[in-house]
């Protein structure tokens, strides 16, 4: 792990359920996980997620390169939200949520069971489908995460990452007059390029987005497109969408989703079909249901 | 018009009907709770003009203790013994209402909230007086003494504050508990997902959100535990009358005890003085404490409702 230390961090030495602070792996751990590291972020290795006895998604083997924006789309129920809420264990929440495979983040199992969550989570950033600013201040939003990781306690080094942190997230000229207002009276495609403000605070190394623009409208929608382009050399995004043109627009690789119905028990279970490159997806794609679903004749 | 749309006339009679029972329902309400102040508040002004007029004057109001058939009214005695009393329940039942009320909706399995909460609530429908009986067997010889050598043995103030904050836990843990749950699940992830832990999400982001429920829960809480009365009456002690004091270990009297005393007619007020009249005077302020805390927290919960 030499581009950086970050991922090896997430995991406890001393495994006994603590949750506090930064722990680092084994260093002969390390050495084995950095030999045969491939240039992935995120793999997942016959992932399927469980929400009690329902399966929601089936054996999905999926990579996620460095640096790209990976998309991932299918129709609705097909899962991939569920496959991305793994990438930062935001399905731990879900109290009924069970995952079974592996998701190997720079080579090491997210699932694993000395991994902290919390831990994952500074690490690897989420803006969600709709825009969900704290009832604070824009200031304090984004130095909600410095603050609680620690990462920077005075006034004067959280100015520095708040202004930061609006820069890259093309927000700093709107509101940098405005800092102590509520985030609430913003609009709803300044909300949410402050949740991304925000995510990108505490310095993640991957930023997901679930549905990042359903809320929006056209003019915000591109906006974000943008700022996904421009940030993208410095973060590994991995972003859900319903809207195939935007994933034909933003992203590098493109993964397709679809649903298997049971014929017997009438179950829908999200399947991996195919994840290539975005223009190979987009043209000409192995397989004829992803043919199908990008051109608009979904069966 | 058309004869199909016009309204038939037995229609109108049962709808007019319908509407004059429920106009008297909320009228009979009103009227009532109009009685019940101008009552209050005549019968308040009738004891203070009779009260200046005898030899002591309104000077008895205050005076050494509350000793209301030697006509001595030191109302001092009495809000000294309430504040006391409701300070010392509240010392108890927020950090315990609120605790379970921050564990139940933050903590808790679902199924578990599913189980404690209606336990919390059989809490609540305890009935107070079984709660003044525990006050004097339980609380009393087996904590305040224990605690605190130099207790009286039989009535204390704190025992009946214990006693009355058992009884404003489920009040506080229940209004705060759904102002907890009332913050938007979005807030929650958006605070998980920034890498914060359970306590810092309840602690920065649910607990401000929710902020404006909480004190409501806890003006509440108050207001029950102010007019809380049959603990006092029992474990509090100075049932006929009471001196002026300030420690909680001693026996004393609050402005709810004081006034089940006289209504009980166990003082045998009813006569030529003034004791039976000053039970009115005492509800009046009561009424006007109480009031103005329900108004509070009625604001706060309007405020509260506009906050998502």
């Amino acid at each position: 792990m030499t581009e950086s230390g970050k991922p090896m961090n997430i995991v406890n030495e001393n495994v006994v359920g603590s949750d506090s602070g930064l722990q680092t792996i084994a260093s002969s751990e390390r050495t084995e996980v950095d030999t045969d590291t491939p240039p992935f972020v995120f793999e997942t290795i016959d992932l399927n997620v469980y929400y009690g006895d329902f399966r929601a998604v089936r054996d999905v083997n999926l990579t996620v390169a460095k640096n790209e924006i990976t998309a991932l789309i299918g129709p609705s129920g097909c899962g991939k939200s569920t496959v991305l809420r793994c990438f930062d264990r935001m399905n731990d929440l879900i109290e009924t949520a069970r995952v079974d495979g592996r998701v190997l983040y720079h080579g090491l199992d997210l699932y694993g069971p000395d991994v902290d969550a919390v831990e994952v989570r500074r690490r690897v950033g989420m803006v969600f489908q709709k825009p969900n600013p704290f009832p604070k201040s824009i200031f304090d939003n984004i130095a909600y995460g410095p603050r609680i990781s620690g990462m920077a306690k005075k006034k004067a080094d959280l100015a520095v990452i708040v202004e930061r942190s609006l820069r890259k997230a093309a927000l700093w000229d709107e509101v940098k007059d405005r800092l102590s207002s509520s985030a609430l009276g913003m609009s709803g495609g300044q909300q949410q390029r402050l949740c991304i403000a925000r995510a990108i605070a505490v310095d993640p190394d991957v930023l997901l987005m679930d549905e990042p623009c359903s809320s929006l409208d056209p003019i915000a929608t591109t906006r974000i497109e943008e700022l996904m382009k421009e940030i993208k050399d410095e973060y590994t995004i991995v972003i859900v969408t319903h809207n195939m043109q935007q994933a034909a627009r933003v992203s590098d690789r493109t993964a397709f989703f679809s649903v298997e119905v049971n014929e017997q028990s009438d179950a829908r279970t999200g399947i991996l079909v195919e994840a290539d490159a975005t223009e190979k997806i987009f043209s000409t794609p192995a397989d004829d249901r992803t043919e199908r679903y990008v051109t608009g004749r979904f069966g | 018009m058309h004869p199909m749309i016009r309204t038939s006339r037995r229609r109108r009679r049962s709808d007019g009907a319908a509407r004059r029972v429920f106009q008297l329902a909320a009228l009979f309400t009103f009227v009532i709770t109009v009685l019940i102040i101008g009552t209050l508040a005549v019968d308040a002004w009738g004891f203070l003009s009779k009260l200046a007029d005898t030899p002591d004057g309104l000077g008895s109001l205050t005076a050494i203790g509350w000793f209301p058939r030697r006509g001595l009214y030191d109302i001092g005695t009495l809000v000294v013994g309430t504040l006391i009393v409701t300070g010392i329940a509240m010392l108890v039942a927020v950090p315990l209402g609120l605790g379970a009320a921050i564990f139940l909706s933050e903590y808790a399995r679902p199924r578990l909230r599913r189980y404690v909460k209606p336990l919390l609530e059989i809490l609540a429908g305890i009935p107070s007086v079984v709660l003044g009986y525990f006050a004097i067997a339980v609380i009393n010889p087996d904590i305040v003494v224990n605690l605190f050598s130099n207790a009286s043995k039989a009535f204390t103030l704190m025992a009946a504050g214990i006693g009355v904050g058992i009884l404003t836990i489920p009040i506080i843990a229940s209004v705060a508990e759904d102002a907890l749950r009332a913050v938007p699940h979005a807030l929650r992830e958006a605070s998980s997902g920034l890498g914060a832990k359970r306590s810092q999400t309840t602690f920065r982001v649910i607990i401000p959100g929710a902020i404006s429920g909480i004190v409501a829960a806890l003006i509440l809480g108050m207001s029950r535990a102010i007019g809380e009365t049959m603990v006092v009456a029992i474990a509090a002690g100075a049932v006929g009358g009471g001196l002026f004091q300030l420690t909680p270990l001693q026996p004393g009297q609050t402005m709810t005890g004081a006034m089940a005393a006289l209504g009980f007619g166990s003082d045998q007020v009813a006569g030529d003085n003034l004791a039976f009249e000053s039970l009115y005077f005492v509800g009046l302020l009561l009424f006007v404490m109480t009031f103005l805390l329900n108004y509070l927290s009625d604001r706060l919960v309007t405020r509260f409702r506009e906050v998502y």
